[in-house]
């Protein structure tokens, strides 16, 4: 089919990579995260289906929903920090079992709080933008997608030079090194957490206005969006931001592949078998040399 | 040893008289049970072995859909019956239906088995966070393939043959009570046979330092395939029941509920008390009691309440029941030590 249908590849490429970029936003969160607290936030597609929430909710109220890549992240910190406050700081030096474990409960609760609150309907804000068509109208890509791989790739080189330049992410790359000894040279790591825990809550909040406009949310959507993103994360490595996005877009095209030639069903199922496939790789190229996965 | 039996008798017997005594409960109970088999496999893996594992809902669901294959599959064309769906054409006469259930659950405790077996060797060499993420995934995955598999009921769901018309209005109750309650006692029996050899103290030894333990000259890889694959028997032994006794099975909503008893399963262990013999037992007893007995309460707000109990019980009560009973009443729950080997260790430092 690859080789019959030249155009339809070239699609695929298309889509997913256009796709894979959204997804390594979330993943960079991920790393984030993981990096600087040590802890696997199961609940992370939650928090990106809850900001694609905000954005649905301002374009039924007349306003533009690309609008939401401003507020969604602002209303999201606050959510971050907020559930930092209450639970992720009594699981931050503990066992990562702790952490996902007591993630999953917050994953829980807001996928049923969000069913409550906002319906069990897929819904999607349409943004308008219409459509731009490639060779002959052979392949045909939504602009909304466009504008939103632009919009993560914006964000994203952002936050390098926020974290490269500014106070807060010499603060967060310090902990993240090495927490004590910043303890001991007077960054108040509590803060830190807080912080960095908000911010990964913001960039999902932008992921998830960008998912709304350009395709669908539901309330039960999350879980596929936290196993994607620690994929990637594995995948690259933490700390590594040019290799999450390969990785990123790389998923998107095989997801696309995955979706044309088994079709639209077994495509969550195809996520995360390859979840599966990737972490018996590594184990087993690691198990030659007697290491494993750390 | 003389309060132990003591202790084993009454329950024996308050297991055998529960279905005659309170007859109403008979479906409740027989859930009890497997929710008690499910926490008791998952501890192998979870407390004994360390290895926590989001994976086990895998074998149960497993086990559920062979069960009901092998029983249909067995006397009429498979195809048909799913296709069918709720209207029956094809009626079990009861020799067919038990001698179904028998084969059908010999063959739900060992294909899963021989599956843990196999996906064991590939994936238990990961440890910690990996392993559980590894595990979850294989949950899912495992729910949204047997959801687009035409042959076992696809999205629109298998239904379960429906028991014949033998014994009574209360036959099917008591037949399925004593089926988890047999699965419960040989569970139960074969665990505690397990937790008195050298075999748990291999696994308590991968749990507190596999590197070490494989410098002793322990082959870990062999010892924890086996307590998966002792896990992975029990929980699709467990599974196939429970599929006769709700009825219907779902991909996602009934077999492979990675979202409920997946998690139940976790979370009755932790509350109770990992790594010990009683510990799933009182953890599963309490979770079902306080979920029976609040459900009605939280009318649609039992998901919520289930996020709050597993972030509650989590960070605030990780030793669980048994734990806490260890601290506060360590003369009657605590670890036996020996007194003199106890001096002896004193001596040598």
């Amino acid at each position: 089919m690859v080789f019959q249908y030249p155009m339809i590849t070239v699609q695929a490429c298309l889509d997913g990579i256009l796709l894979g970029i959204l997804f390594a936003l979330i993943a960079y969160g991920m790393a984030l995260q993981w990096g600087v607290m040590n802890i696997i936030n199961i609940a992370q597609g939650d928090l990106v289906i809850l900001g694609g929430y905000i954005a649905y909710f301002m374009y039924l109220y007349g306003i533009h929903p690309a609008w939401g890549v401003i507020v969604s992240p602002i209303i999201m910190y606050f959510v971050g920090v907020g559930i930092y406050k209450l639970v992720i700081n009594k699981v931050v030096d503990r066992d990562l079992f702790i952490s996902i474990l007591a993630t999953f409960g917050i994953s829980i609760l807001f996928m049923q709080l969000m069913n409550f609150a906002f319906g069990a309907d897929v819904v999607l804000a349409n943004s308008g933008y219409g459509t731009t068509f490639l060779f002959d109208s052979a392949v045909v890509l939504p602009n909304s997608k466009i504008f939103s791989a632009f919009v993560s790739i914006v964000f994203a080189i952002c936050l390098v030079i926020y974290m490269k330049k500014s106070k807060l992410g010499r603060a967060i790359r310090a902990t993240a090194q090495n927490a004590r000894a910043a303890k001991i040279l007077g960054v108040d790591t509590e803060k830190v957490y807080a912080a960095t825990f908000g911010l990964n809550a913001a960039l999902c909040g932008v992921a998830g206005a960008l998912i709304s406009i350009t395709f669908t949310i539901h309330p039960y959507m999350g879980l596929p969006y936290t196993i994607r993103s620690f994929m990637i994360v594995i995948v690259a490595g933490l700390g590594n931001l040019p290799g999450v996005a390969m990785s990123g877009m790389g998923l998107g095209v095989f997801e696309e592949f995955a979706d044309y030639i088994l079709g639209t069903e077994f495509r969550i199922g195809s996520v995360f078998l390859l979840l599966v496939l990737i972490l018996v790789y590594r184990r087993f190229k690691l198990s030659r040399k007697r290491e494993y996965l750390k | 040893m003389n309060k132990n039996v003591l202790l084993y008798a009454v329950i024996i017997i308050f297991g055998l008289a529960a279905p005659f005594v309170f007859p109403a409960f008979k479906v409740q109970l027989s859930i009890l049970c497997v929710l008690i088999v499910l926490a008791t496999t998952w501890n192998i893996q979870g407390g004994e072995m360390g290895y926590n594992t989001f994976g086990n809902i895998l074998f149960y669901g497993l086990g559920m859909y062979l069960c009901a294959s092998v029983q249909v599959g067995m006397f009429f064309p498979l195809a048909e019956w799913t296709e069918s769906g709720g209207e029956k054409t094809f009626v079990h006469t009861p020799t067919q239906f038990f001698q179904g259930m028998a084969a059908g659950l010999v063959v739900a405790a060992v294909v899963p088995t021989i599956v843990a077996g196999l996906i064991g060797y590939a994936i238990l060499g990961l440890r910690g966070h990996y392993f559980a993420i590894c595990t979850l995934g294989l949950g899912v995955a495992a729910g949204e393939i047997s959801g687009g598999i035409e042959i076992i009921g696809a999205g629109q769901g298998f239904t379960t043959p429906p028991f014949p018309n033998v014994g009574g209005l209360e036959a099917r109750g008591e037949f399925f009570y004593f089926l988890s309650f047999g699965a419960l006692v040989l569970t139960f029996i074969a665990v505690r046979a397990i937790y008195s050899t050298r075999f748990r103290l291999i696994l308590n030894a991968i749990r507190d330092n596999e590197d070490k333990a494989e410098a002793m000259g322990i082959e870990t890889m062999k010892y924890k395939i086996i307590g998966w694959m002792v896990s992975a028997f029990f929980c699709g032994l467990a599974g196939g029941i429970m599929g006769g006794l709700v009825g219907y099975i779902d991909s996602t909503d009934v077999a492979f509920d990675g979202r409920e008893m997946g998690v139940f399963m976790v979370l009755m262990a932790i509350l109770g008390g990992k790594g010990t013999l009683w510990g799933p037992v009182i953890g599963a007893t309490a979770f079902h009691i306080f979920k029976e007995g609040f459900w009605t309460f939280f009318l649609g707000w039992q998901y919520v309440a289930l996020g709050v109990l597993i972030v509650v019980i989590v960070i605030y009560f990780p030793e669980g029941i048994m734990g806490w009973l260890r601290e506060k009443y360590p003369e009657r729950f605590g670890e036996v030590v020996d007194e003199a080997d106890r001096k002896a260790q004193v001596e040598l430092k």
